[in-house]
């Protein structure tokens, strides 16, 4: 693994006369590392490239899975089957919301977790994690087990739209406050202080300094609850009642064959998502390189 | 997953973490303000749910039909009924997602190690890379597997022509269930891996070379100890979902290779026998946290949290 440093062996070989061979061993031997990454990532690419080549595709019969015809059609018509369109509304509008209020809540415990001493920080901890270490069969199964419970009389919840979105909120919870976490901890609460000491109030500080500087760790957060929520099948199966929301569409559909059109979404998702990352990660380079 | 934004963040040569700056606690309530909100949505939509999971799953029916529905007696006979009738599924989860950890790992340290040692100014991208597909549907990802690894694909009439394959197929066989599980949490094996080995000084490495050590024995000496947090979070983070996923079994597997997720969905939706599916869903949560406490204390990194 870690024997692509180059010296001794680059420094023993002949020097006047390699052959091809040879030169092709040792140019091998510094490489392995890269060669290694670009085909890991190709294998992570390669489903990917399937989604997006496979929504040109006009399919022969229901299935999506063998090539058959180059076609615009799935692209210029994304809503021929309502249902789908119908889906995504649902999935985006349960997304963005668990996104608002998860972040919101997850940012405040990161704040009191990183910035405060209290009593109950372990157990803070420890209900923190326990989320994320559980499987989302029991997450899912184990609060359809308490709406089931909920009832007044002939009154029972109702699953649906706001038993989804409940759930959703809950599990993002946790990764929001990891991520903000780790962005938090790293900054240097002499910044703050300096802040202080120029006579900045805790408002203006947190505003003025604070918030910006934990800003990028939020907005990931964020993007990290948004694609967790749209993309949740499990929990959500659970609880969605007769909701359908874009994964369960995927999922019923899955049997009888899965339109090009699911791959058309598919694919503005991965290159809307990409997008936002790469222009977040250009803002941020920009600025360090301003700064500096 | 974890974007990859905030991870390499920028780092002033920061204190210790956890140290809260003196001075900005002022109110000794500001605290529990801040958590409030947050803690009492897990606790009504997390804790409670178990507490009501635990209950459901010592009720008994009050006849052979489901739909009459159930009352609590602490009817233990639930667990060891759910035991003997789905062990079966149990132990394959855990193989499954066991195997699935181990190849994660191997695919996964050389390409974090790159990453985190040797990618210079490329670090940021192929962090972004490493998450983006992600951003595809699972479903959708899994789905095109079945593409990939069809019968008459590429893939497949490759390795029969090297004669490979002891079925003469991958789809619908249990390796096809490994493959899409590897992959699919292959991003939550990479971050933790590279977050550990990214905080190794590579000058330790240096030192090892210039104490006579080969480039294998100061890997096995200097960098694999270090990197252990990453390999236990890793390996933690890939194996809880892996466990009880049922997405890959049920898209990419036969009937035979059903994981225990999927009879607990199909019990509690379908068959709508809450009580053996409660207590199947608290069996794979404390067979996983049993696995979890003992693997840790094992690799003895005790301070994960």
């Amino acid at each position: 693994m870690a024997t692509t440093d180059l010296t001794p062996e680059v420094l023993d070989a002949e020097p006047p006369r390699l052959s091809a061979g040879q030169r092709f061993l040792t140019w091998l031997r510094e490489h392995t590392l890269a060669i290694y990454t670009a085909l890991a990532m190709m294998y992570m690419f390669l489903p990917v490239a399937v989604v997006v080549v496979f929504s040109f595709n006009k399919p022969a019969g229901r299935q999506n899975t063998r090539w058959n015809e180059f076609s615009l059609d799935a692209w210029t018509n994304i809503c021929k089957d309502p249902t789908i369109c119908d889906s995504v509304k649902v999935s985006a509008s349960v997304a963005v919301l668990a996104t608002v209020v998860g972040t919101i809540f997850g940012t405040m415990i990161a704040f009191a977790l990183v910035r405060h001493r209290f009593r109950g920080r372990a157990s803070t901890n420890l209900l923190i994690f326990l989320p994320m270490a559980t499987p989302e069969v029991v997450l899912g199964s184990s609060l359809l087990a308490l709406f089931l419970n909920m009832y007044v009389g002939s009154w029972q919840m109702p699953l649906g739209f706001w038993t989804i979105l409940i759930a959703h909120i809950m599990f993002v919870i946790s990764f929001v406050v990891v991520t903000v976490k780790a962005r938090l901890s790293g900054l240097d609460p002499r910044i703050e202080q300096a802040a202080m000491d120029l006579y900045a109030d805790e408002k203006a500080t947190f505003r003025y300094v604070t918030l910006p500087l934990v800003a990028p760790g939020i907005a990931g957060a964020a993007l990290l609850a948004f694609s967790l929520s749209f993309d949740d099948f499990i929990i959500t199966n659970f609880n969605s009642g007769s909701t359908v929301t874009f994964p369960m569409y995927i999922w019923g559909a899955a049997q009888r064959g899965i339109p090009p059109q699911v791959n058309v979404i598919a694919s503005i998702m991965f290159f809307g998502a990409l997008a936002i990352v790469i222009v977040g990660q250009v803002i941020g380079a920009s600025r360090r390189r301003a700064k500096a | 997953m974890q974007i990859p934004t905030t991870s390499p963040a920028i780092s002033y040569g920061a204190p210790p973490p956890e140290a809260p700056a003196k001075g900005l606690i002022k109110r000794r309530s500001t605290p529990y303000w801040l958590l409030l909100p947050g803690m009492a949505w897990l606790t009504i939509f997390f804790v409670l749910p178990l507490f009501s999971l635990l209950l459901t799953s010592l009720q008994s029916p009050y006849s052979d039909n489901p739909s009459d529905g159930f009352y609590f007696n602490w009817d233990f006979a639930n667990y060891s009924e759910a035991l003997s009738r789905y062990g079966e599924q149990f132990l394959r989860s855990f193989v499954y997602a066991g195997i699935a950890t181990l190849i994660g790992l191997a695919v996964a340290y050389p390409l974090a190690y790159f990453i985190a040692f040797k990618a210079g100014r490329a670090k940021a991208l192929l962090l972004v890379l490493v998450v983006a597909p992600f951003f595809a549907s699972f479903l959708i990802r899994t789905n095109a597997w079945k593409t990939i690894l069809a019968d008459q694909g590429f893939i497949v009439e490759a390795l029969n022509w090297l004669n490979l394959l002891p079925q003469d197929r991958i789809l619908n066989t249990p390796l096809a269930v490994v493959t899409g599980i590897t992959y699919n949490f292959l991003p939550f094996m990479i971050l933790p891996l590279y977050a550990s080995l990214d905080k190794i000084d590579p000058r330790l490495a240096e030192a090892g070379a210039d104490l006579y050590a080969n480039a294998f024995t100061t890997f096995r000496k200097v960098i694999w100890p270090l990197s252990l947090p990453g390999v236990v979070a890793g390996t933690l983070l890939t194996f809880i979902p892996a466990a009880g996923d049922y997405i890959n079994a049920k898209l990419l597997g036969s009937i035979n290779d059903r994981m225990i997720g999927s009879v607990i969905d199909s019990q509690f939706i379908i068959v709508r026998d809450y009580p053996i599916a409660s207590a199947l869903s608290f069996l794979l949560m404390a067979a996983i946290l049993i696995l979890v406490t003992i693997y840790i204390r094992r690799a003895g990194t005790e301070d994960l949290l």
